[in-house]
């Protein structure tokens, strides 16, 4: 049997009047059910091009993604949260169920169920301004999760919170995701983040991007990822790929 | 008991001078029209103007009322209100229509942009002599004056409105699986909602403005039609009186479209 995710020799570039911009030059790798990857590379290495392909929003040029398991559904979350204002809350979280015309009964009674779980049912109602930094991508989290994907791409979806609800929320969501059983992929430019919360790291190198490294990632049991930062093995992890960044190569 | 003034808040200071700065501003906006309707009355009665050609406020008011009893009044002001909600309603929606057709098709936009500015550029009172060839002296003509004088800026308003949406909203909607259809129902139309608003501010009056014009050319009712007929007949009370309730159509409009607003807005605000 196959990977969960097998991203099979890619290549893409991106072509406009001024030229063709080769973004991912014949990439490799497997995801495996349940793993947690963190994405790093440098700034417009095409980290979120990777996500595009494999949610189908880009169509690869050469090579190809597959995927084992039946009606793998991909969960997207963005940068930002994208919460409509002119929506509410609830209306927000059931906003993909609309669109594919999934509101059945138990697709939105599972909506209910984390709105409860999460701390958002008293904001069911409420429009998405009334809600904090890590409420919104909660609320965000949980209109990704609605669709019942087995596959998450986060596409930094921390990087518009400052820094301390986003060291908060980082980790929450990825409690939430562990929680819910589901595969993820994060792409980030910050190394911490990528050490702390994911369950292995691959580092991208500047375009055409290739992997220039792919580790797994341990830590002991139990700790949080706030804990986490200063343990001597985030250390050892964060020298270690930080210097894979610097010098472009392992 | 009142507060004696040296014990007033900074706060309770501000506020009362934001008051008092309203209070006067509305006095002197109505002590403005009073006076310079003073003057106009008094200059005629002094005969320093000749009132068969400026006329004046009281002649005016008494225009007003004779025409108001034999009901000559009513109807020309309904028949000037109706054709410009008509107008202004084809207006906003066929801008509307055309402005997703050319946010669906991008290269039906590329084509008809150029166009649409010229025509949006062009002198609409020019096309009114046309209009009256081709569609005849009725409502018809002052319908379509009335429309094609803003309808081609409401499209591309819209238009590059609906360009500005942030394409990661758009992205969002394709992560969710949607596709044009839902970009447009969930993103796009609700997200452009006050620059819809706003295009219809300015043209609720265009089209007051049009449907004028039309009526010049093509009426035998409406309120353009009295002032063109008062001005040939030199009635200047029934001319100066029907420009007054053309003033006063235009503060009902906009107050109509303020309503509209706060009550969307509320709903919606971005």
């Amino acid at each position: 049997m196959g990977a969960f995710l097998d991203f099979s020799n890619v290549s893409f570039a991106y072509h406009t009047k001024a030229g063709e911009t080769p973004a991912l030059n014949n990439v490799s790798f497997q995801v495996e059910e349940g793993e947690f990857v963190s994405v790093v590379g440098p700034s417009g290495c095409g980290k979120s091009t990777i996500l595009s392909l494999i949610a189908g929003l880009l169509v690869p040029e050469e090579g190809s993604i597959s995927f084992n398991g039946e009606n793998t559904g991909i969960g997207y979350m963005l940068q930002k949260d994208h919460l409509f204002e002119w929506r509410s809350v609830y209306k927000n979280c059931i906003l993909g169920l609309e669109i594919r015309k999934q509101k059945t009964e138990e697709n939105l009674m599972r909506v209910e169920n984390m709105l409860i779980q999460y701390g958002l049912m008293p904001f069911r109602n409420a429009r998405p301004s009334e809600l904090s930094g890590g409420l919104r991508q909660r609320a965000a989290l949980i209109r990704t999760l609605a669709l019942n994907p087995q596959l998450l791409l986060l596409d930094e979806p921390f990087s518009a919170l400052d820094y301390q609800t986003r060291l908060a929320v980082g980790s929450d969501i990825c409690e939430i995701i562990r929680n819910e059983h589901k595969t993820a992929l994060l792409v980030t430019h910050d190394l911490s983040e990528a050490i702390t919360l994911g369950s292995r790291i691959l580092v991208l190198s500047k375009r055409p991007t290739r992997i220039i490294y792919d580790a797994g990632i341990q830590f002991p049991e139990g700790l949080s990822a706030l804990q986490k930062r200063n343990t001597k093995e985030f250390q050892d992890y964060f020298q270690t790929v930080w210097e894979v960044l610097n010098n472009g190569k392992a | 008991m009142a507060k004696h003034k040296d014990t007033w808040s900074n706060q309770e200071r501000y506020i009362r001078k934001q008051k008092k700065d309203r209070r006067m501003i509305n006095f002197w906006r109505v002590a403005g029209v009073i006076f310079l309707l003073g003057i106009w009355e008094l200059a005629g009665r002094m005969g320093w103007l000749d009132t068969f050609i400026f006329s004046g406020p009281v002649k005016i008011v008494q225009c007003f009322c004779r025409m108001l009893r034999s009901q000559d009044l009513l109807r020309h002001t309904w028949i000037t209100l109706k054709e410009t909600l008509i107008s202004f309603l084809l207006m906003i929606g066929i801008g509307t229509a055309f402005a997703m057709l050319l946010w669906r098709f991008e290269r039906l936009a590329k084509i008809c942009e150029p166009y649409f500015v010229v025509l949006n550029s062009l002198p609409k009172s020019a096309l009114a002599p046309l209009l009256l060839v081709w569609l005849g002296a009725n409502m018809r003509t002052i319908i379509v004056s009335g429309i094609s004088i803003g309808v081609f800026g409401v499209i591309l308003n819209l238009h590059t409105g609906f360009l500005k949406v942030d394409p990661e909203q758009i992205k969002l909607i394709e992560t969710l699986g949607g596709g044009r259809k839902d970009v447009l129902s969930k993103v796009v139309l609700p997200s452009t909602l006050p620059i819809l608003i706003s295009v219809m501010k300015v043209n609720i009056g265009l089209s007051l403005v049009g449907v004028v014009i039309g009526e010049f050319f093509a009426a035998s009712e409406g309120l353009g039609y009295l002032i063109i007929y008062g001005s040939q007949v030199f009635k200047l009370d029934m001319v100066v009186m029907s420009i007054a309730l053309l003033c006063i159509l235009t503060i009902l409009f906009y107050q109509a479209i303020q309503l509209l607003e706060k009550s969307i807005l509320n709903r919606f605000t971005l």
